[in-house]
């Protein structure tokens, strides 16, 4: 058993980095209203626009472009919502445009708006991926259409950590005349991200995936784009996304953003080595096995990987009592009897879809966590082969 | 040293989990007198069962098992495989899900599906028995149909349920687990839980499948 447990799930969520909570301690005792006048209020105000501009400089944006929301899920929500929004003035400000086009590897929260836009009247299109995750473009083509209001295109998949060619993806929607999304929670502070070189008009990002506190995201909106807030009330965040502001939550964003701009580089190369000592020690020690996502194209972080013959939940509980926290593609984890739909998509079998895992790394681990790794995966896949029914090793 | 925080399951799940009971080993010669399997890979779970039979009693005196499941699957196949070590064969091919729940203590909601796969392949063992030595008349004469693909409830399960008292959807889902997962049977479960009244019991009793008001 290791000393500490080895946490490798840094694409469900991150520990706070010490600084951010230190900055969350400091923040604790402010109190103060940001929309009133006096100095409690101002100074909470000032914090705010503080972290606004620190996240709205890291990703090429000015402040005003930038919406602080309760979490990333809620910006996805809110920028098909807004997208699709049946209003007069809605419409006419997408030009009369009421399709939306997505993929079918994005995060349950765009899957599920675009279900319920669909049966809200809105065309839905899904666009194919292929087996490394990597969006179809001549199928984007093929969809693009002048009745297309929105193309959104998550930037890095969570799930197998691929990344999509977002300026080519936004240089054809803006073609077709449509505005782009994408949601980046998985990209933002992992690798560089430049809004304007990029052209996109929405970008969702959010605290806890890059050592913030849970809780509190963004939405990035260009200058001059057409936004309807989903939550109305007072005039915060300029009038688009109504509520007293979480002070403490975005205090805690622009610190993990902080951060990010001092360890972003460093880490990246430290991960990606760490991920290929993975990789060649399970294809090493493990037969039978095979790697998920793209080969060079993804996450420096994210490793999803899949055991003939051996089903995902198992292997995460097995790994769970050896002291390492993985997740798992697998139905069995969900609730449902579906194994993952991103898997799915890149036309994975259901049996290596059940029998995946994704190791995701982060900034608290260690060589010698990812060589114990290597070591308990061998032994929890040789135990589990061992009763399996459909393994023939 | 690891802080374990309270594992997902119970602690005799664990324990059956990190040390299964009975799993037939790779080298083993085990000699079965019958042998089931069940489930499917794409709902992510199958399931080996394999009996021997002492053929003077009538009792199971050894059994062995292998699945490709998750650990609801793996822990409750074990308890299982401890149950019916000694059991007669009637009582063996009665042992519902609930039985081995009980055993356990519990399982979550979600997690019954996996569990009743290890008694499925039982039951499907112990046919085997019974068709490889004449008995065919001991099998549930009657093809089966699953009904609940999500919890693999079949008609039969239904009739049986309904002759031991259920007479709402509720009771049946309560007693079966079907239509606990996606809820695409339940009309077809209502039409054959009525039909299975009328059959037993006449057709006089009001079928509820609505939760009283209060």
């Amino acid at each position: 058993m290791p000393e500490r447990y080895i946490y490798l799930d840094h694409n469900a969520t991150t520990p706070l980095h010490p600084e951010v909570k230190k900055a969350l301690l400091e923040m604790m005792d402010n109190y103060g209203n940001p929309s009133s006048l006096h100095q409690m209020g101002r100074l909470a105000h000032h914090k705010i626009e503080e972290a606004r501009a620190t996240i709205a400089r890291f990703i090429g944006a000015e402040p005003d472009e930038i919406i602080f929301m309760g979490s990333g899920s809620e910006a996805n929500n809110s920028v098909l919502n807004s997208l699709a929004c049946s209003s007069q003035v809605c419409r006419m400000e997408r030009k009369l445009r009421d399709a939306i086009i997505t993929t079918t590897i994005e995060h349950p929260c765009i899957i599920e708006s675009s279900k319920c836009l669909h049966e809200r009247g809105t065309k839905v299109h899904y666009l194919r991926v292929d087996e490394t995750g990597k969006v179809d473009l001549n199928h984007l083509k093929e969809l693009l259409n002048p009745n297309v209001a929105l193309v959104s295109v998550m930037y890095a998949n969570n799930e197998i950590g691929t990344l999509q060619d977002i300026k080519t993806i936004s240089t054809m929607v803006h073609a077709a005349g449509a505005f782009f999304h994408t949601d980046a929670v998985q990209a933002v502070g992992k690798i560089p991200i430049n809004v304007k070189e990029l052209d996109i008009d929405f970008m969702t990002l959010s605290a806890h995936k890059i050592y913030g506190p849970k809780g509190i995201g963004a939405l990035y909106v260009k200058r001059g784009t057409p936004f309807c807030p989903m939550i109305r009330g007072g005039h915060q965040e300029r009038g688009r996304r109504a509520g007293t502001e979480n002070t403490l939550g975005i205090v805690g964003f622009g610190k993990a953003v902080e951060m990010r701009a001092i360890e972003m580089e460093a880490e990246y190369q430290r991960l990606l080595h760490f991920k290929n000592i993975l990789k060649t020690g399970i294809a090493q020690q493990i037969p039978d096995v095979k790697f998920n996502g793209h080969p060079t194209d993804a996450l420096p972080g994210t490793l999803n990987v899949s055991f003939a013959g051996a089903e995902g939940e198992s292997i995460l509980l097995y790994l769970d009592l050896e002291g390492i926290g993985v997740s798992t593609g697998s139905a069995c984890a969900s609730g449902s009897l579906d194994p993952s739909h991103v898997l799915l998509a890149t036309g994975l079998g259901a049996e290596l879809a059940h029998g995946s895992i994704r190791i995701s790394m982060g900034r608290e681990n260690t060589l010698e966590d990812i060589e114990y790794t290597i070591a308990a995966l061998e032994r929890v896949i040789k135990k589990i082969r061992k009763m399996s029914t459909v393994y023939k090793g | 040293m690891v802080t374990q925080f309270e594992w997902l399951y119970s602690e005799i799940v664990k324990d059956h989990f990190m040390n299964p009971r009975n799993v037939l080993q790779e080298d083993e010669k085990f000699e079965a007198d019958g042998e089931g399997l069940t489930g499917n890979i794409k709902c992510g779970d199958e399931m080996l069962f394999l009996i021997k039979v002492d053929k003077e009693k009538n009792i199971i005196s050894d059994c062995r098992w292998k699945t490709y499941g998750c650990a609801s699957a793996i822990a409750s196949t074990s308890a299982l495989s401890e149950m019916v070590i000694g059991m007669s064969l009637d009582d063996a091919y009665r042992i519902s899900p609930r039985d081995v729940e009980k055993r356990l203590g519990s399982l979550p909601e979600h997690k019954i599906h996996c569990s009743v796969l290890g008694d499925k392949a039982l039951r499907a063992a112990i046919d085997d028995y019974y068709r490889k030595n004449g008995m065919t008349n001991k099998i549930t004469k009657k093809e089966a149909h699953i009904i609940c693909e999500c919890m693999n409830v079949t008609d039969q399960e239904i009739e049986n349920a309904v002759l031991e008292g259920a007479r709402s959807y509720y009771e049946l889902q309560e007693m079966t687990k079907l239509g606990t997962v996606c809820g695409k049977c339940k009309e077809k479960a209502t039409e054959l839980l009525k039909k299975y009244i009328d059959e037993h019991f006449g057709g006089d009793i009001k079928i509820i499948t609505n939760l009283p008001e209060n």
